[in-house]
């Protein structure tokens, strides 16, 4: 077997075998983790087919970003260790009955559809003479310059929305408002009194 | 002129009827009732035009309809026939109003009153001023619209709403007659203007169709059918039971509606028709049967009833009897005027009669009454004049007119006209005997009433009294007057062309050269009847009730009508209850609303209900079934392969 | 033998019917519901590189990062809207999460 078969088979079997600990674990903290695995292992099936630009985002990005996103959340809200509900098991048999057949239906059209495709190993996505990252670039802001633009729009919208979700406007007291300080005048700031002896001040 | 005679009371209507809220009853009931005075006194022109210088016209308002071959327009069709009609029915009807003012003064719906009484003068004007079949059917219907909304007037009174309601279905049924022989005209002679149709008469005569899967003569077939609408219209034998119940109309609408003008329309159609009805022998001799026999029916009924209405309601039932009569045997133009006189006697009693209920405090019950002479001697003066013309007492106006009719019966060459002319002699005898019984119990004898209802009676006002004064000369003088020109020498001339006699119809000119003993028989009739009733309520009061113990039966017959309504109620008006109620709650009830919107309704709230069950909640469920559709999806096309 | 088209895509098939079995199998919490959506994403994401290196198309692998950066940004939402609820509510069981019951 060649060194890429067996990293591709090695990977893979990590792979299905972290994403179905991500459902079955009880510990969320552990299903988060096992996501992670998940992706590393997509990481380097992506270096395997030739686009490492992706490989490399999709660690930088999903990994880096979303992955403690939700680990964030996970460790912020008191979730307790689950047990596995009888709602798993009434629904195992029906739910595993479908998942199956739409897999093996995939797997038929995949193989039916293998006939027709040139199945040669040789990743050829990148042409010569270029990075994987430099070709892509080179596409990425003329011909698909607008999707680029709206996958921009797109992650602007998310960030304010995420903001305006979760935001809590506090009665801070103590918070400055500076334009009122700027505006204030003399007449604001200081008062004149006059304190007879002994009196004292009262407001 | 003459659409001024006929769109003024229109105009009455339409002003108390729509404004009447907003100007008050007392503008609307002096609105409606001067325009009806001018109407009438129009009316009188025209008939001196038309009637006596012989100046007939027709008059075209407005185009209704042309549809084919069909071409309606609404137009005035002015001869002698409809001139005398006008005077009858706007002279009636203004004096009415002006009763009414007094009569009706404690009614808090005055302005609908009036309205309505215009109202109906329109739709009058309009029957027999009709150029054509259908506007005379839109008058004939009019004129049972307003009926109906007058005998209903009280409608808070349900005896009220079932009388209107009985009225209008009686008439219905004799309607539906009328409409047959409308088609039945159309499709013959292909017009419904009178002058096509009259001019198609000889045609008809010969002609026969298919009705009704036989074949029967047209002309014969035509004046029947004609005749069955007249028959409900004028409250004939069968058709008669909606009359007497009519009577829980305020009395001026009795006096105009049931006395002078609705119910004559039956005979104003024959009279209309009669150069179709010449011709038709068979349809002639029906007419005399049936008119024969509702006199007499109509007279024994009127023996024994207690209501003061009832009795004189019988009454004109009866002398409609004696009208049709008249026209049975060929003689139209006495019965035109016997018409034109029972207008002013018959209207006079009513109005008599409601003058004597307003003194009693709406008491109508003459068992309650008696010796209220001296109480109220003028409207007791008018009543008896009324009484006079009614019996026939000699020179009055009824003596010129029902003689007349008598002895046209006998006169008659065709048919079955000793028949009419017996049953006739013995309703004249009934006819004196219940006219002066009704005069005798309620003016004369030891009053029967309280003495707190005594100390109440009082003399009807001016208003009230004036119309009865007009019409009581009316009834002395109204025979002396016309009878010359109606059914004497100068009838010809008078009528000249708007009544057709055949050849062989000399009737007319019989009828003056009957023997003595016919001549004699009315008056002779009159007073037997007089005496009679003189001896039973005058010398002997207490004979009454025993005759009526004794021959119990034969009195609860009278008293009941001859148990028409009885027969009636059982034969018609049960079995369609029952199908009504058939249909109301098995087949409305439970099939339309069941299947329909009451069925649809629950059945869609019942799905609903399944179907919001989907609607778990749960986004997992939602997914799966997601996942579901997905898979069946694949699936399909991985079977059906995609084309 | 050779690594062919089909091995990624069956792949990636496994690792998406895994996401759909965590979406609906799943009662515990609402976090797995999020982590199985990013599962199934990154399967199509498989999807779609692996198409783009055998046809020697970028677009695969263009379409692929705008994937990713929707995934994100969705992902970032769906956390956020978790924080809310979890404020209003105090627990994330995906049973009590009914409250659009028809």
């Amino acid at each position: 077997m060649t060194l890429s078969a067996l990293a591709f088979y090695l990977f893979s079997t990590v792979s299905v075998a972290s994403a179905f600990m991500v459902i079955a674990a009880r510990n969320p903290v552990y299903s988060v983790l096992f996501l992670i695995l998940t992706f590393f292992n997509s990481a380097g099936l992506f270096v395997l087919m030739g686009a490492e630009f992706l490989a490399l985002i999709l660690v930088v990005v999903y990994v880096g970003a979303v992955a403690v996103l939700f680990l964030f959340v996970v460790m912020m809200l008191d979730i307790d260790f689950a047990e596995l509900s009888e709602g798993f098991l009434q629904y195992l048999p029906i739910g595993a009955t479908v998942g199956l057949i739409l897999l093996l239906e995939l797997l038929l059209i995949f193989g039916a559809s293998s006939m027709l495709v040139d199945d040669t190993a040789l990743p050829r996505a990148t042409p010569e003479g270029m990075t994987n990252a430099e070709a892509l670039g080179r596409v990425l802001y003329t011909e698909y310059v607008y999707f680029f633009q709206a996958a921009g729009a797109v992650l602007l919208v998310a960030m304010i929305g995420a903001i305006v979700l979760t935001l809590v406007k506090s009665e801070n007291p103590r918070r400055q408002s500076i334009t009122e300080q700027n505006a204030r005048t003399k007449e604001d700031g200081v008062a004149l009194v006059d304190v007879k002896p002994g009196q004292g001040l009262k407001s | 002129m003459y659409q001024a005679i006929v769109f003024f009371p229109l105009l009455g209507a339409l002003i108390a009827g729509l404004f009447g809220r907003i100007i008050g009853d007392r503008p609307a009931e002096l609105i409606t009732t001067s325009l009806l005075v001018l109407s009438a006194m129009l009316s009188c022109i025209g008939f001196v035009e038309v009637a006596l210088h012989g100046g007939s016209e027709t008059v075209h308002v407005l185009t209704w309809m042309q549809s084919g071959k069909l071409e309606i327009s609404w137009a005035l069709r002015i001869d002698t026939l409809t001139s005398v009609m006008l005077v009858v029915v706007t002279g009636v009807s203004a004096l009415v109003h002006i009763y009414s003012i007094g009569y009706m003064s404690h009614d808090p719906s005055r302005a609908r009153f009036f309205a309505y009484l215009s109202l109906f003068t329109f739709t009058m004007l309009m029957l027999v001023t009709a150029d054509n079949f259908l506007q005379l059917f839109f008058g004939w219907e009019g004129v049972g619209l307003a009926s109906y909304l007058l005998i209903g007037f009280w409608f808070k009174k349900a005896s009220a709403n079932d009388a209107s309601i009985k009225a209008f279905v009686v008439n219905r049924v004799g309607d539906f007659g009328l409409i047959l022989g409308m088609a039945a005209i159309y499709f013959s002679v292909g017009s419904l203007q009178f002058d096509a149709v009259f001019a198609a008469a000889g045609a008809l005569a010969e002609g026969q169709f298919d009705f009704l899967g036989m074949t029967v003569p047209t002309l014969t077939t035509i004046c029947l059918l004609l005749f069955m609408g007249a028959m409900g219209k004028s409250a004939q034998f069968i058709l008669h039971t909606w009359l007497p119940d009519a009577m829980e109309g305020p009395t001026p609408v009795s006096a105009l509606i049931h006395a002078a003008t609705m119910v004559t329309a039956g005979v104003f159609l024959v009279a209309r028709c009669s150069p179709l009805f010449e011709l038709s022998q068979t349809a002639l001799s029906v007419v005399v049967v049936f008119g024969a026999i509702t006199a007499f029916f109509a007279a024994t009924v009127g023996l024994v009833q207690n209501d003061i209405k009832r009795v004189i309601a019988y009454s004109t039932c009866s002398q409609l009897g004696y009208m049709f009569v008249a026209l049975g045997v060929g003689a139209y133009q006495v019965a035109m005027f016997h018409l034109f006189t029972h207008a002013f006697f018959k209207a006079l009693l009513f109005l008599g009669a409601g003058s004597v209920i307003h003194a009693m405090q709406d008491e109508q019950d003459m068992r309650k009454m008696g010796g209220l002479r001296q109480l109220i001697p003028a409207s007791w003066f008018m009543m008896l004049i009324g009484t006079l013309a009614l019996t026939g007492f000699p020179l009055t106006a009824g003596f010129f007119s029902k003689d007349a009719v008598i002895e046209a019966a006998f006169a008659a060459q065709s048919g079955p006209h000793m028949f009419g002319f017996a049953l006739l002699v013995v309703s004249a005898l009934l006819t004196s005997f219940y006219s002066w019984r009704l005069m005798f119990l309620t003016f004369h004898g030891t009053a029967r009433c309280s003495n707190e209802t005594l100390s109440h009676v009082h003399e009807s006002p001016p208003v009230m009294l004036f119309p009865l004064i007009v019409l009581a000369a009316g009834a002395l003088l109204a025979g002396l007057a016309f009878a010359g020109l109606f059914i004497g020498d100068g009838q010809m001339a008078f009528w000249s062309g708007s009544i057709f006699t055949a050849a062989d119809n000399h009737v007319l000119h019989e009828l003056h050269n009957v023997p003595g003993w016919v001549k004699l028989t009315p008056p002779v009739m009159m007073l037997t009847g007089f005496f009679i009733a003189y001896l039973l309520y005058i010398r002997r009061p207490e004979w009454p009730s025993r005759i009526a113990a004794e021959h119990d039966l034969i009195y609860n017959f009278l008293l009941n009508k001859w148990y028409f309504d009885e027969i009636y109620r059982f034969i018609f008006v049960r079995p369609m209850g029952w199908l009504a109620r058939l249909l109301w709650k098995g087949g409305d009830g439970f099939v339309i609303d069941g299947f329909g919107p009451d069925g649809v309704a629950s059945t869609v709230q019942r799905m609903t209900r399944g179907i919001v069950t989907l609607q778990t909640g749960y986004v997992y469920h939602y997914a799966f079934v997601m996942l579901l559709g997905v898979a069946g999806l694949v699936s399909w096309f991985m079977l059906a392969g995609t084309n | 033998m050779m690594i062919g088209l089909t091995h990624y895509l069956t792949l990636a098939a496994i690792l998406f019917t895994i996401g759909v079995f965590g979406i609906f199998l799943n009662r515990k919490n609402v976090i797995v519901i999020l982590m199985s959506i990013e599962l199934m994403l990154l399967a199509v994401n498989i999807n779609l590189v692996a198409f783009s290196a055998f046809l020697g198309d970028l677009a695969g692998q263009v379409f692929a990062l705008l994937v990713l950066t929707v995934a994100a940004g969705e992902a970032a939402i769906g956390l956020a809207i978790l924080v809310v609820y979890f404020r209003n509510r105090g627990g994330i069981a995906v049973e009590d999460v009914s409250q659009m019951k028809g």
